[in-house]
């Protein structure tokens, strides 16, 4: 069965419980505010009831989902990113990540969370300086106190799920910014996250370069990992299996672009996806590759 | 994380900014090599000291006229004479006291075919001098007790008198103007050496009576007298029988009434030794300054390390470092600095060691190499804890939002 299935079906560790979707990240009456009195700045407050009071934003993600969150700018999708991300405190609410309520975690057991139940990527790469790709790649290991040999081995294994085997002795700059990203997912990926937590990862890349890294979360998606992606642009929120477009602090819409058990959009059927490509340069290639 | 990890990162940290943490490391390397140097200048010069009081011997004593101190009640004071000196003399009544050398001093103008030269110290004695106050001819002879007693003009000189008025020449049998006198040098003393501000080979010793009669004229009295006790441990029973006899001789009853002084060469000994003490500690507290500057250094560089590295240290906390491995890390690094420093700034003290400051033989103290170390490494941890404490609690979003 496991044969027959491979060309389109998940592996079978990604097939949800047979009690239905198990949930990896749920939010409840998130509020975020900064800032105080009349100063204060409302980055999430979901709707409002008849007294206006900030009702806050709930949010479930299911494990083996491909979520996109857009908005455009000061709509609260960064912050909603940080709290999801652990690395800011909600104002009220609460946050229940892979079962555990984040709110009653103090700051060790936050670092703790952050080393093996969330992989991040981030927009600027966040490389440490002057650090070669496979020490990058170790260093979320090393954090959790995985012995030398068994951290190489792993690092080793993600960069080549990257395909960057051959530069890990390379330091970020000698990499190329996809490449660094490139780094920077391998290293996202290495603990075996619950969940991997983009913020506009192709923002700084140029398409080809966007489309090499987008096509590494769509496998990872393939191949069971939970993806939240923060992003901007359309094109990359197309390769999403859900789309949430968040508007001055509350979710907007909610859109499920393919089923949440299944390849993301990009795999299901990669000519018809490809020729839909909202970069230029590709509809060009495109198009020039059909007159031959 | 395991500390070799840690030290390793550390490593990696510091050698991002090599100038940087280089001139860091040369302040804790001047400081630790100023603590050991200075306090070496200081224990090597009073160690020079110790050796010169030393050298005019620990056997002697000198009593001199006047009260001996601001509570004394002496009314008159009697100047010390040859009798006084043959009262101590006699071993019956004195008997922990070896020798006694009456002494008359004066400066003079000695001059040997036209070369003039002022000898601050002329001393007239006894031949018992020589052996009370440690000096010994290197040439010739000593003047014998028949010249004391004839009144010869005979004189022994010490060895920069000897220099500065015969050159290489030896001045043996020569004759020489002293004060418009002559006298025949029998003696040459070998050199004693010294620190102090006088010169003690600057000398000119001649028997008592030729000097009383060509200087100081024979009014008896003495400028002091030097006493050999019979051992170093004999000095302080010498010193209760010289109060006896010179209270007698002087018609004293009040031990507080006494109008003469006693001095010891140890007494003397210890109290240069403070003064040099003193003069060590001033000198270790200035080098102990410039190792705290140094550390103050240590704090500045780290706290740059630690505002420049802020967006590093939000990706490692992003990625799951805890609050401990990020502040063992800038702690490590700190202390590396200063342990680096520190261990060069022992390796040049030590090498410096070797060469003469201010025409001082330094001498190292070994508690001082170790103390300055390990003061070095505690300022690296104490001054490294705030600037890594900082980093360590910073927090994360705030932390990768630096630019």
């Amino acid at each position: 069965m496991r044969l027959r299935s491979r060309p389109r079906q998940p592996p079978p560790d990604a097939l949800p419980a047979p009690r239905g979707p198990v949930p990896i990240l749920a939010v409840r009456k998130l509020v975020k505010t900064y800032g105080q009195g009349d100063a204060a700045v409302h980055a999430l407050a979901g709707p409002r009831d008849a007294d206006g009071v900030e009702q806050g934003v709930d949010l479930t993600v299911y494990q083996g989902d491909f979520v996109a969150i857009m908005g455009s700018s000061g709509s609260g999708k960064s912050t909603l990113m940080n709290i999801l991300g652990c690395l800011d405190a909600p104002t009220t609410g609460r946050y229940l990540l892979d079962g555990i309520d984040v709110g009653y975690l103090d700051e060790h057991q936050l670092s703790l969370v952050r080393n093996r139940k969330i992989g991040f990527i981030f927009q600027s790469f966040n490389l440490v300086p002057r650090t070669t790709a496979v020490a990058q790649v170790e260093l979320p290991l090393a954090y959790a106190g995985v012995r030398a040999a068994e951290r190489r081995r792993r690092a080793m294994a993600a960069l080549t799920l990257v395909g960057l085997a051959d530069r890990a002795d390379h330091r970020p700059n000698e990499l190329s910014g996809g490449q660094q990203q490139r780094v920077a997912v391998a290293r996202a990926l290495v603990t075996g996250p619950a969940m991997l937590l983009a913020d506009e990862p192709t923002g700084n890349l140029d398409s080809r370069s966007t489309d090499d890294v987008l096509g590494i979360v769509d496998r990872l998606n393939a191949a069971g990992r939970t993806i939240v992606l923060i992003t901007h642009e359309d094109e990359v929120a197309r390769h999403a299996k859900r789309v949430i477009r968040l508007v001055d602090g509350q979710i907007y819409e909610d859109i499920r672009q393919a089923p949440l058990q299944g390849l993301p959009p990009a795999l299901l059927d990669p000519v018809e996806f490809a020729s839909h490509t909202l970069h230029i340069g590709h509809v060009r290639a495109h198009a020039n590759g059909g007159d031959r | 994380m395991n500390p070799f990890q840690t030290l390793r990162f550390a490593f990696g940290g510091l050698a991002a900014n090599k100038v940087r943490s280089g001139l860091t490391m040369l302040g804790v390397l001047i400081g630790v090599a100023a603590v050991i140097l200075l306090l070496a200048v200081g224990n090597g010069s009073s160690q020079a000291v110790a050796a010169s009081i030393q050298a005019l011997g620990t056997n002697a004593l000198t009593v001199s006229s006047g009260s001996s101190s601001s509570t004394s009640t002496a009314t008159t004071i009697k100047p010390l004479t040859v009798d006084d000196a043959r009262a101590l003399a006699d071993t019956s009544q004195a008997p922990d006291i070896k020798g006694v050398a009456p002494e008359v001093s004066t400066s003079q103008t000695a001059i040997y075919q036209g070369t003039s030269h002022t000898v601050s110290s002329v001393v007239g004695t006894y031949p018992a001098y020589f052996e009370a106050s440690n000096s010994k001819v290197s040439k010739g002879d000593y003047f014998s007790n028949d010249d004391v007693l004839n009144s010869r003009k005979v004189a022994v000189i010490g060895s920069t008198t000897a220099t500065d008025l015969f050159g290489t020449v030896s001045p043996i049998g020569k004759v020489i103007t002293l004060g418009g006198t002559p006298f025949t040098v029998v003696g040459e003393l070998a050199t004693k050496g010294g620190t102090g501000f006088q010169d003690p080979d600057d000398t000119i010793i001649a028997p008592l009576p030729t000097v009383q009669n060509a200087f100081t004229g024979f009014s008896g009295s003495l400028s002091q007298i030097l006493i050999e006790a019979t051992t170093a441990d004999a000095t302080t029973p010498a010193q209760n029988e010289i109060t006896t006899i010179l209270m007698g001789q002087h018609g004293i009853t009040s031990a507080s009434a006494v109008d003469f002084r006693i001095s010891s060469q140890t007494s003397l000994l210890s109290t240069r030794t403070s003064t040099n003490q003193t003069f060590t500690v001033l000198l270790g507290a200035v080098a102990a300054i410039s190792l705290l500057v140094g550390g103050i250094g240590i704090t500045n560089i780290m706290l740059v390390t630690v505002t420049e590295r802020t967006r590093e240290i939000g990706i490692r906390k992003a990625i799951g470092a805890p609050k401990g491995v990020i502040l063992s890390q800038f702690l490590a690094e700190s202390t590396l600095l200063s342990m680096v420093g520190g261990g060069l700034g022992v390796a040049t003290a030590l090498i410096g060691a070797h060469f003469k400051i201010v025409g001082i033989k330094p001498v190292v103290i070994p508690s001082s190499v170790y103390g300055a170390f390990g003061i070095a490494v505690a300022i690296g941890l104490f001054f490294g804890s705030y600037p890594a404490s900082r980093a360590a609690s910073l927090r994360p979003i705030e932390a990768l939002r630096h630019e």
